[in-house]
């Protein structure tokens, strides 16, 4: 390669990671540094993105497995013990309790001597997506919307350099948007933000370009690697567009879209594992292909994102994956590729009319958190989502392994001890509470009373929240209590499920009208329609099985309740009784199945109703589904099980047997 | 060890069920939902144990009414806090609309009513209004009598869609009217004479504004007709479920109802009316008006049902065996 050729600068390469606790999390994050990685990505555990501390009974089983646990001051600093933060560029995935983690975070600069004005980083703090798709809501949408514009008018003066909010169209692909809706509900969310921040007083008009400016993007790009590139396009046009005529910024840097991006991860599959890879690769490319529509920054997921957490070595190869394309390959040396093509120009177009026509219909709705509220939004997403799962079923979307090409040699990369994921020690869990009350034991209390008495009286008052925020890391408050305080105040809030969409296209098959008959039937042998309750107990958040379900087994003739995400087992238990269903259907993807199985169970003992049959569906790898069927839980459902009337035949088979039925041919 | 299940004993459940254990309650619903003849003949059975066992007419059987979205579910649960609060224990059913197709049906009231799973003094059971019998379902009623023997109060919401606004009235102590902001609808009923009167009417959602409050005025201006409960005066309310204003208010009309329909007698023979009509109608919708002709009409099968000591329950499934008989000439 000749001297003289001019490349790029590549993007930001991160691995989104943490996991046990922030020792273990620190030595992970100072390996993928020295592996070349350029940036930190920080997974935060559920207990702390939902605002409780290690050891409240709602955390049980989810501390330090799905990412870090971060109680109080004192967990942060060790997770970026050795890690200058003047030097860092540090994205946090942290939503509802975002202004308490930033607050951490400089509380922690500061103890490292290092002034805020030089820390660079992220927070996400876009909460809306929280209530459409990612599931860490803990307040109603208004009392979270003025949270996320504390923060932002926060660091627009006193951390400059730090993205104060990463609008999330990612997860919403993740729940099945379309790119259409995508494009519409992301920026929609932006406008709400914006108008938020601009209309709350706190920043001037004449420092409002700056916010602006500061506003990023996380986006997600699929497999249709064509038309992602140009949504990504489609995105530039319209921000750049919105942001001159709504807000009224001239100044061109600060009206670039930028973004980040995690590529997708709903259509990587556990059957053939390995076919992910190329889904990964090909991916990237719609959002690396195009110069002027180029991420800033991109994490991705593992080969075996499927089948659970990867481990360092399978994050070592999706970042090996980033290396190749910028290193090796010569995309960085050309301009952008597509301006001027007539199809791409096409395509943009079409993507930009139908998301403005979207907008306009949030907008006719009032805006963005009522559309949220009255549940349109959540409804046209699981509608979506409802179509695609529809398609695969019927072959009309292809996916190589899973309805088409199904044969396979065995496989080496899952044949290993660990089955080819990480395990999380359980032990993580029980060190970390015991840490954590050894750190309350050990605190000023007058100094903890009086930072929470002055988060208080901010929350109610009105004054910009940061502040008591970093007074309260400094005194040693902990996540729990910080969370607690604006709990009291705030409220808490439950989302709409969107679930009761209307039945589009009954047309039915020859396989459904079969499953309808055998609903029937047994309806009919028992007395009674068919109830099924889907319960999702704990912190995890992952609802789109839980939907699924939901949508097809009202299809199939079933009666279901189901009460969204966060539920006790207590609550889940009793429920269940009191509405008489025939079977309790369970779906956990967070790891904390057998925590929680246990607990229903002991749960349905105590009031009586053990007699009633319990499944579970979700990420659960196959020892512990083994363990499961041999601990009285009938079946066990996980991503490989694609055939949805095949699993509504399994559940009606399993009610005919519990009751004494005979089973049906 | 599992316990037997209680259906078996139709005297014990019912004992079972009047001191409000949750297990039992659960298994006597489960009971009236279940359509075979060996379970209808224990329903019957259980029914007039439960009524024997009863003294006095106790409870208060509130009906929720009124369009979809207009916040009933959250209003319920708003009620829920203020009757906990005032000691009462409070069972509720949620009617919910079923698919048309599969009859499958997603029962979602209940996630707008979120009770503390350690509270024993609420218990909430969603019910599909299938098919065939419109607003409410069939088995609402018989099950209505089994949350007013072991609640303090007893509320059923129904889908609320016009026409069927009528069945909850012909049912319930107290009929609650939830309207909508903004929806001409229920104003437009209430004149044309479509909506029975009910016994109280609030606007819900006056967090938002004028538009509540013009809904309000319009709503008093519609209520021309006196209420047929004698000295009874419509009161026309507003409150907001979410904000959680009006609701303690609300909770006042609907007890002040309540205590002008009395005790004894004059109580009992009320809903023995009511419910008598109600039986008609049931009647009506499986066996049409030519199956009621054959047992000698409207009338008289209201007479029947009003004087005779026997359980209502009982009556009503001797009348549909009479006509399900291979003798009675129903197709
Ligand atoms: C989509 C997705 C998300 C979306 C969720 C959107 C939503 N509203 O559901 C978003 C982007 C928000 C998300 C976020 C997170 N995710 Co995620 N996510 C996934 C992903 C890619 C797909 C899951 C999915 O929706 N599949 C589609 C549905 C239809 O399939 P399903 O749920 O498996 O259901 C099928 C069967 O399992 C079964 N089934 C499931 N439930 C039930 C119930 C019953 C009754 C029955 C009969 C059957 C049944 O039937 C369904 C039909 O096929 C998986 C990886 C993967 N490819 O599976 C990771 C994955 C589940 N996520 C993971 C993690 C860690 C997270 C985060 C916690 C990360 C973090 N630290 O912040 C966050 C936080 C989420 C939260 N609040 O809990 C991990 C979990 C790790 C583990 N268990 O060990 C996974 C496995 C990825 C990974 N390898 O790291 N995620
Ligand atoms: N603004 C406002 N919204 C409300 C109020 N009560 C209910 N809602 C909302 O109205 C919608 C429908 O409420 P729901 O109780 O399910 O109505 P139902 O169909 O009549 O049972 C939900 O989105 C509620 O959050 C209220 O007092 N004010
Ligand atoms: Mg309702």
């Amino acid at each position: 390669m000749s001297e003289t050729v001019k490349r790029d600068r590549p993007w930001l390469m991160r691995t989104y990671s943490g996991h046990s606790s922030a020792k273990a999390s620190n030595e992970l994050y100072r390996m993928n540094l020295s592996k070349g990685q350029t940036g930190l990505s920080v997974a935060f555990d559920l207990p702390t993105q939902t605002g409780y501390d290690s050891d409240h009974p709602l955390a049980r089983g989810e501390v330090g497995k799905v990412g870090v646990p971060i109680d109080h001051i004192g967990d942060m600093e060790a997770l970026f013990d050795q890690i200058p933060l003047d030097q860092m560029n540090t994205s946090m995935t942290i939503n509802a309790t975002a202004p308490w983690l930033l607050a951490l975070y400089v509380a922690v600069a500061e103890r490292q001597g290092v002034d805020p004005k030089q820390l660079q980083g992220t927070t996400q703090n876009d909460v809306l997506k929280e209530y459409l798709s990612r599931g860490t809501y803990i307040y109603p949408p208004g009392p979270s919307v003025r949270l996320t514009t504390d923060l932002i008018s926060y660091t627009v003066e006193n951390i400059p350099k730090w993205n104060p909010t990463n609008i999330c169209s990612y997860h919403l692909q993740e729940a099945g948007a379309t790119p259409t809706q995508e494009l519409a509900y992301a920026l929609s969310t932006a406008i709400t933000i914006l108008d938020a921040v601009r209309d709350s007083g706190q920043v001037t008009p004449q420092r409002f370009p700056a916010v602006v400016g500061r506003i990023s993007f996380f986006v997600n790009a699929g497999i249709r690697f064509v038309e992602e590139t140009c949504k990504l396009r489609a995105f530039n046009e319209m921000w750049d567009k919105l942001v001159q005529e709504r807000y009224g910024v001239s100044d061109e840097k600060q009206r670039r879209f930028r973004y980040g991006v995690q590529v997708n991860s709903l259509g990587l599959t556990e059957s053939q594992p390995e076919n992910n890879v190329q889904r990964i690769v090909l991916e990237m490319l719609a959002v690396t292909l195009s110069k002027n529509a180029r991420a800033r920054a991109i994490q991705l997921p593992a080969w075996n994102e499927a089948l659970g957490l990867p481990r360092p070595w399978d994050q070592q190869w999706a970042l090996r994956m980033q290396q190749v394309l910028a290193l090796e390959t010569d995309l960085l040396e050309y301009g952008d590729l597509f301006d001027g093509s007539p199809v791409i120009a096409a395509k943009v177009q079409e993507l930009i009319a139908g998301a403005e026509a979207e907008m306009t219909s949030v907008q006719e709705q009032g805006g963005m958190v009522q559309a949220i509220e009255s549940g349109y939004v959540k409804r046209e997403l699981v509608k979506s989502h409802t179509r695609r799962i529809r398609d695969i079923e019927s072959g009309d979307l292809k996916i190589v392994g899973v309805n088409c090409y199904t044969q396979t040699a065995e496989s080496p990369l899952t044949a290993g001890t660990d089955s080819g994921i990480m395990k999380v020690d359980v032990q993580a869990e029980r060190d970390q509470i015991a840490a954590l009350q050894a750190f309350r034991a050990n605190r000023d209390q007058a100094q903890v009373d009086v930072s929470l008495a002055a988060l208080r009286a901010a929350a109610l008052g009105g004054d910009n929240i940061m502040p008591c925020s970093i007074a309260c890391a400094r005194a040693g408050v902990t996540t729990g209590e910080w969370s607690e305080v604006l709990r009291e105040v705030f409220g808490e809030y439950r989302a709409p499920t969107g679930i009761d969409i209307a039945m589009a296209g009954q047309v039915g098959s020859a396989a459904m009208d079969e499953v309808r008959a055998r609903v029937r039937r047994t309806s009919e042998e028992l007395g009674r329609p068919l109830r099924l309750l889907i319960g999702k107990p704990g912190l995890d958040g992952h609802s789109n099985g839980a939907e699924q379900i939901a949508v097809k087994g009202r299809d199939a003739g079933f009666e279901i309740v189901y009460e969204g995400i966060r539920l006790t087992p207590a609550h889940i238990a009793r429920a269940a009784q009191e509405e008489g269903v025939h079977l309790i259907g369970l779906s956990v993807l967070s790891g904390s199945h057998l925590e929680l199985v246990e607990d229903i169970r002991a749960e349905l003992a105590t009031i009586g109703a053990s007699e009633l049959p319990l499944i579970i569906g979700g990420i659960i790898p196959e020892d512990d589904a083994r363990q499961l069927l041999t601990h009285g839980v009938q079946a066990v459902f996980t991503p490989k099980d694609v055939d949805m009337n095949a699993i509504m035949n399994k559940l009606v088979d399993i009610i005919r047997r519990s009751n004494g039925l005979e089973a049906l041919a | 060890m599992e316990q037997p299940a209680l259906t078996a004993d139709p005297a014990r459940l019912a004992t079972a069920v009047r001191r409000g254990e949750r297990r039992a309650l659960a298994e006597a619903l489960n009971l009236l939902d279940d359509r075979r003849p060996a379970s209808r003949r224990l329903a019957a059975d259980f029914l007039r144990h439960l009524q024997e066992g009863q003294p006095g007419d106790p409870g208060h059987l509130i009906g929720m009414t009124g369009p979809p979205g207009a916040g009933k579910s959250t209003l319920t649960a708003a009620l829920i806090a203020v009757w906990r609060r005032r000691g009462l224990r409070v069972g509720v059913l949620a009617v919910d609309p079923s698919s048309p197709i599969s009859g499958g049906a997603l029962l979602g009231d209940r996630l707008r009513m979120k009770t503390s799973a350690d509270d024993d003094g609420v218990f909430i059971r969603s019910l599909a209004c299938r098919g065939e019998f419109g607003g409410l379902s069939a088995e609402v009623w018989p099950m209505s009598l089994v949350m007013l023997a072991a609640f303090d109060v007893a509320m059923i919401e129904t889908v609320g869609v016009g026409q069927r606004e009528i069945d909850i009235s012909r049912m319930c102590d107290t009929t609650c009217f939830v309207a909508q902001p903004g929806s001409g609808d229920s104003v437009q009923f209430l004149k044309a004479g479509i909506l029975e009167v009910p016994h109280v009417l609030v606007v819900n959602k006056e967090d938002m504004g004028a538009v509540a409050r013009r809904t309000l005025s319009e709503l008093g201006t519609a209520l021309g007709r006196a209420h047929t409960d004698g000295n009874w005066e419509v009161p026309v309310l507003s409150a907001s479920a979410t904000a959680g204003t009006g609701i303690d208010a609300l909770a006042d009309a609907l007890t002040r109802h309540r205590e002008v329909l009395g005790a004894g007698d004059r109580l009992r023979a009320r809903r023995r009316r009511y419910q008598a009509h109600w039986i008609l109608k049931r009647l009506q919708e499986e066996f049409g008006s030519h199956g009621v002709g054959q047992l000698g009409g409207e009338q008289a099968v209201l007479q029947q049902l009003a004087s005779r000591d026997t359980s209502l329950f009982e009556q009503l499934e001797s009348l549909r065996q009479t006509l399900l008989q291979p003798g009675g000439k129903h197709a």
